[in-house]
């Protein structure tokens, strides 16, 4: 009985913040992307734009919901559905730290842990591409079918890469759970350089990570791999006969892939939750150090005389983080908080890399894209993984 | 509470293997098909074979058939229109299909008595661990030659595809 409340309870925090994160991704990236290329990006709505993600979400809500005439009704219908369902399962077998003790209850920081989880998420993202093929096809537009088979074509050349690139860091962790993958990159080599696959002896895994992360972005059909939804050949891609809330669909869908493709990095990659240098050297004090930093430079803008407009608005920015670090020092809260900061800090910079890339790379020609998968990522993740078992079986315990 | 899963992806799997037979689209009958492979990686899982279950998916239901839906949309192939049934299919079919279905029942009763028959938990031999160590021990010749046919497939689908590309 407890475990089902407990597993309720987390399931619905899970979901809380998972959709949270959907809803200021968004405005985070459009941030992001603006101040790369020297704009603003979105100031109008509430203060630095940040209520920018419900006036979109009610834009979204009160469009007219269109079904073409000429659509498969079923699966016009299923296929947003789906896109989303697939986007948003694998967040339940991420470990985003270690076993913890709340309120007197001892409970892993995750959903369920599988003995099959990485198979499970990879059997997930096998999956994920009918939501957008099938949207193609059932919109029965010839822009959408375009989008529809290109997207086809670019997630099965590019899950080959991707699926052997993961098989390279299991080697070295011998395990299959994801709870066992992120334990087994715990430790420090001379007291500092962490037990991650990155650097993890006797193979370090950094051309596989980047295979891992390159694939990645084709799985997700983000820039420079948008060929599903080219808008300048395409119109919106798979995309263009849906709006409103089935539209929204897609839209969380691509984010929540991103996250969860970020977050499958961070496991497989850079250690989860495991600090990047050891607790006993002070690693526990850094995520105090560093809102307090995030507090100090938006109370120095905020105070700033050319920035009149933030008079108020930054000054309490900075008070809410000077609060959160002042939350990283209370003891009983620590064991909780510490792991998730690590794991959101990793995954952060990596959904921040995301958005680097989008800011800055061209698309690429669509016989590249089909190019770089099959001559030269593919043979590039072969490589690595003989080479790591080759290692691992020489040099490994 | 397995019993209640296997009732329900039993129906599932049996409604959607009827409906794949039944619908008319090609697209239709492939994600019924998909319907099909899905609930029995879930009838598989409920047995014991998480390995079996995963792989079921990402193979069949996350490669083979991706394919399918691929070339069925590439191909734009239409719905397909009725042909005038033989008389023989009309009065013969269903006889025919009780009576294979009926016959097939009685020989699997007759091979597995219900004594020896499988519980939901009971068999545990089925993580990749144990099916990796299978394959590569008292399996290892027939696994060698699957994928040497497998090999010798791939390289037959590459000389058919430059021979059109010249």
């Amino acid at each position: 009985m407890e475990f089902i409340i407990v597993t309720l309870v987390k399931a619905a925090v899970w979901a809380a913040a998972i959709l949270f994160a959907l809803l200021y991704l968004q405005w985070v990236e459009r941030k992001v992307i603006a101040h790369v290329q020297l704009r603003m990006g979105p100031s109008r709505v509430g203060p630095h734009g940040l209520l920018q993600p419900l006036a979109d979400v009610v834009k979204l809500l009160t469009k007219e919901d269109l079904v073409p005439a000429a659509a498969d009704k079923f699966l016009y219908l299923l296929a947003p559905f789906l896109a989303v369902a697939l986007a948003l399962l694998p967040v339940a077998v991420f470990p985003f730290g270690p076993e913890v003790e709340i309120f007197g209850v001892r409970t892993s920081l995750q959903l369920a842990d599988l003995n099959i989880g990485v198979l499970f998420l990879l059997a997930i993202s096998s999956l994920s591409v009918y939501g957008i093929a099938l949207a193609g096809w059932s919109s029965n537009s010839k822009y959408s079918l375009l989008g529809g088979l290109r997207s086809g074509a670019q997630m099965i050349s590019y899950e080959l890469p991707l699926a052997i690139a993961v098989v390279a860091p299991l080697l070295l962790a011998n395990t299959l759970s994801l709870r066992g993958l992120a334990e087994s990159q715990g430790g420090y080599y001379w007291g500092w350089i962490p037990h991650w696959n990155v650097f993890r002896l006797p193979a370090p895994q950094i051309v596989g990570c980047l295979v891992f992360l390159i694939a990645g972005f084709a799985e997700t059909n983000r820039v420079p791999f948008d060929l599903p939804e080219a808008e300048n050949e395409l119109v919106g891609g798979f995309h263009t006969e849906y709006s409103s809330l089935k539209f929204a669909c897609f839209f969380m869908a691509e984010y929540a892939n991103m996250i969860s493709s970020c977050a499958f990095a961070t496991l497989l990659y850079f250690g989860a939750w495991q600090p990047l240098w050891p607790e006993a050297r002070g690693s526990w004090l850094f995520p105090t150090f560093f809102f307090a930093l995030v507090g100090l430079v938006a109370l120095y803008h905020g105070l700033h005389p050319a920035r009149r407009k933030d008079r108020v608005t930054l000054p309490v920015v900075a008070l809410a983080f000077f609060g959160i670090a002042a939350v990283f020092q209370i003891p009983f809260l620590r064991p909780i908080l510490l792991p998730i900061f690590w794991f959101g800090l990793k995954t952060g910079f990596l959904l921040f890399t995301f958005m680097w890339v989008r800011a800055t790379l061209p698309r690429f020609r669509y016989d590249q894209l089909m190019g770089f998968a099959w001559k030269f990522l593919f043979p590039v993740a072969m490589v690595n993984l003989l080479v790591t078992g080759w290692l691992v079986a020489v040099y490994g315990e | 509470m397995d019993l209640v899963l296997f009732l329900t992806f039993a129906v599932v799997a049996v409604g959607c293997a009827i409906n794949l037979v039944l619908q008319r689209h090609p697209i239709s009958a492939a994600i019924s098909l998909i319907g099909v492979m899905a609930s029995l990686a879930v009838l598989y899982l409920l047995l014991g074979a998480e390995f079996i279950a995963a792989v079921q998916v990402i193979v069949y239901a996350g490669a083979i058939m991706v394919l399918f839906v691929f070339v069925i949309m590439l191909l734009n192939a239409e719905a397909e229109g009725k042909t005038g049934r033989s008389l023989v299919a009309r009065y013969v079919g269903l006889p025919s299909l009780f009576l294979f279905l009926s016959l097939l029942g009685f020989l699997i009763h007759a091979l597995y008595p219900s004594s020896e028959r499988t519980t939901f938990g009971g068999f545990t031999g089925g993580t990749a661990e144990n099916v990796g160590r299978l394959l590569f021990t008292d399996y290892l010749l027939p696994f060698e030659v699957t994928s040497i046919l497998i090999l010798v497939a791939i390289l037959g689908a590459v000389i058919l595809a430059r021979k059109e590309a010249d």
